[in-house]
């Protein structure tokens, strides 16, 4: 479970994250909102790349703020980028060994731990090819592959399936819907393919200009009439 | 189990490619060639420009670690190596440390020194990392300008002033005391500290530091400590860079001022680049253009600031369409060539058959 209490984040006078109040208890949660909404904003402030002004952000009872960026990994946090990080000299196995190395995981269950995260995302290329000569869709599965190993605690997906086609989004779905059950992580996903999100989250949350507009069983929230107007641009009449 | 197949389960065991393994082949033979026939091949100048050229694969190599796979440029590393120069001449002088641990505390200590260069590296990167060191570099050689290099005199800088006469050799190892046997020892020492170099590359540090040359905000949020790991870099670029500076004062017997001006150290930038920085050939293509190409020069009787050209164009062509050097371009290229050459003959066999 992770809690957000109040979370604020000012650059100058512009209010990225205003007050943000929110809780995802477990599973597949979603948080969507239209561009510039915050979103990005959020990860960053649990990755620790941005300091928060005000607020508090507790996951399984830790403080995440005061931990240093770098030891938020081997607490067990993990996310991907927007455009993908997978690093293009090193192999696949390399790749997601790397993110092994930092977890609190021990040296003598790297190998199956690895070819086991890069099992569960059904990557069909050997281990040892390099990740610079793969196609997105590899790639991706491959910054999946670094999302889940290592015993992950809490994994942030951001806009995983951007730039796939519905064929290739639908089996990241499927990966995506089984990280709660078989790593045993609270997944949060940021995307804007709607399809994706209601396929995968049981919960949503949705910001808005870094306010938490609306929260809960994702297919009331996508009813909400707050939401379709924070998505079509109208006017809130209050 | 036929032999190949024996080979290739003990390569898979090893971790090792099939380019690994030819890599493996020719290093060997490289090494045992350089070993047991290079010192008796050359005439004594090149047994000498020999050894200092395998000395600056070392500085070669660091740079390597440093921009090829971290991504920092430093350009202060010719003064690194000066001041390996500097603590291995001193304590060879006034120690009496088998040589082997002499070179390695050399090392130890330069590796101090230069990390601290490179603490400017957490704060900038790119060209401003690269003037800083290049500032720091200079300092050094005003400092080094003013105290000297140890020559056997007494004291904390070690540094007689005497004018006439010849100042006591920086001693090398007692079983590699002629110039064809310190080339000898010299290969070794470079061929140890490669391997260094290729562990870490090959493991834990280098697959943080490809990290965080992709992205340092991705290298962060895979748990990577980037301010550790890129000390890390300094430390071993430093320590590799300071046994070379330890190795050059031995080989010279005597070091000067004058040998490490402060431009050095963006010749050898220039020099490293043009070799190939992704590559640990690379390095050793870097200290032949360095070393042999303004020698040759030297015996052909040209100025050597043609070198000096010659390696500016080299390192604009490199980096305008060859970043990844000689060392990766050159079998490339020579390829290509085969492969055309093989394409005429098989056009023209055929016509050539056909003439009456």
């Amino acid at each position: 479970m992770i809690e957000i209490n109040d979370l604020t984040v000012r650059f100058g006078g512009v209010i990225p994250l205003d007050a943000m109040t929110v809780t995802f208890e477990s599973g597949t949660c979603g948080l969507i909102g239209p561009n510039g909404a915050g979103k990005t904003t959020f990860f960053n402030v649990l990755s620790g790349f941005v300091r928060p002004s005000a607020g508090s952000v507790r996951a399984f009872g830790d403080n995440l703020l005061t931990m240093p960026h770098f030891r938020r990994a081997r607490w067990g946090l993990r996310r991907t980028f927007q455009t993908e990080q997978a690093i293009e000299e090193l192999s696949v196995f390399e790749n997601v060994a790397m993110i092994h190395e930092h977890s609190r995981r021990s040296r003598a269950s790297r190998r199956s731990d690895v070819l086991g995260a890069i099992e569960f995302v059904g990557l069909g290329v050997g281990p040892e090819t390099k990740v610079g000569t793969l196609a997105v869709r590899e790639r991706r599965l491959v910054e999946v592959a670094r999302a889940v190993v290592g015993k992950p605690r809490l994994v942030l997906l951001d806009e995983p399936a951007a730039g796939l086609p519905d064929a290739e989004t639908e089996h990241l779905g499927e990966v995506i819907r089984r990280i709660p059950g078989e790593i045993d992580a609270l997944v949060i996903l940021v995307d804007h393919d709607m399809d994706l999100v209601s396929a995968c989250c049981g919960v949503t949350a949705v910001l808005d200009f870094g306010v938490v507009i609306a929260a809960g069983p994702t297919a009331d929230v996508l009813r909400d009439p707050n939401v379709m107007r924070a998505y079509l641009g109208t006017e809130e009449t209050v | 189990m036929p032999v190949g197949g024996r080979v290739s389960g003990l390569r898979a065991r090893l971790g090792l490619g099939r380019r690994d393994a030819l890599d493996g082949v020719v290093i060997v033979a490289g090494v045992i060639f350089a070993v047991a026939a290079l010192p008796s091949l050359l005439s004594p100048y090149w047994v000498v420009n020999a050894t200092i050229a395998f000395i600056y694969a070392l500085v070669a190599l660091g740079l390597g670690v440093l921009a090829g796979r971290v991504g920092l440029i430093s350009l202060g590393q010719g003064a690194v190596l000066a001041l390996g120069g500097w603590v291995g001449a001193r304590l060879l002088f006034a120690t009496s440390l088998p040589y082997p641990i002499a070179i390695i505390v050399a090392g130890l200590i330069t590796m101090v020194m230069g990390t601290l260069i490179g603490l400017p590296a957490l704060r900038v990167s790119g060209l401003y990392l690269a003037l800083v060191t290049l500032m720091l570099a200079g300092a050094i050689n005003v400092v080094l300008t003013d105290t000297n290099f140890p020559n056997g005199g007494k004291g904390f800088l070690g540094y007689n002033d005497i004018s006439t006469g010849t100042p006591p050799s920086i001693r090398r190892p007692s079983i590699a005391a002629s110039d064809p046997a310190f080339l000898r020892y010299t290969v070794i020492v470079v061929l140890v500290m490669f391997v260094l170099v290729l562990l870490h590359i090959r493991g834990k540090p280098g697959r943080a530091w490809a990290a965080i040359r992709q992205s340092e905000p991705a290298a962060l949020a895979a748990g990577v400590n980037v301010t550790v790991y890129k000390m890390w870099a300094f430390a071993l670029a430093s320590f590799v860079t300071g046994v070379a500076g330890a190795l050059l004062g031995s080989s010279s017997h005597v070091l000067y001022n004058y040998q490490f001006p402060t431009s050095q150290s963006i010749i050898l930038f220039a020099v490293a680049l043009m070799g190939g920085i992704y590559t640990m050939w690379g390095a050793v293509v870097a200290a032949f253009l360095f070393q042999i190409v303004p020698s040759l020069f030297t015996v052909w009787g040209i100025s050597n600031d043609w070198a000096t050209i010659l390696f500016g164009v080299g390192a604009l062509q490199v980096l305008t369409t060859a970043p990844a050097g000689i060392a990766h371009q050159f079998p490339r290229d020579m390829a290509k060539l085969g492969r055309l050459l093989f394409g005429l003959a098989r056009r023209v066999a055929p016509a050539g058959g056909r003439a009456p």
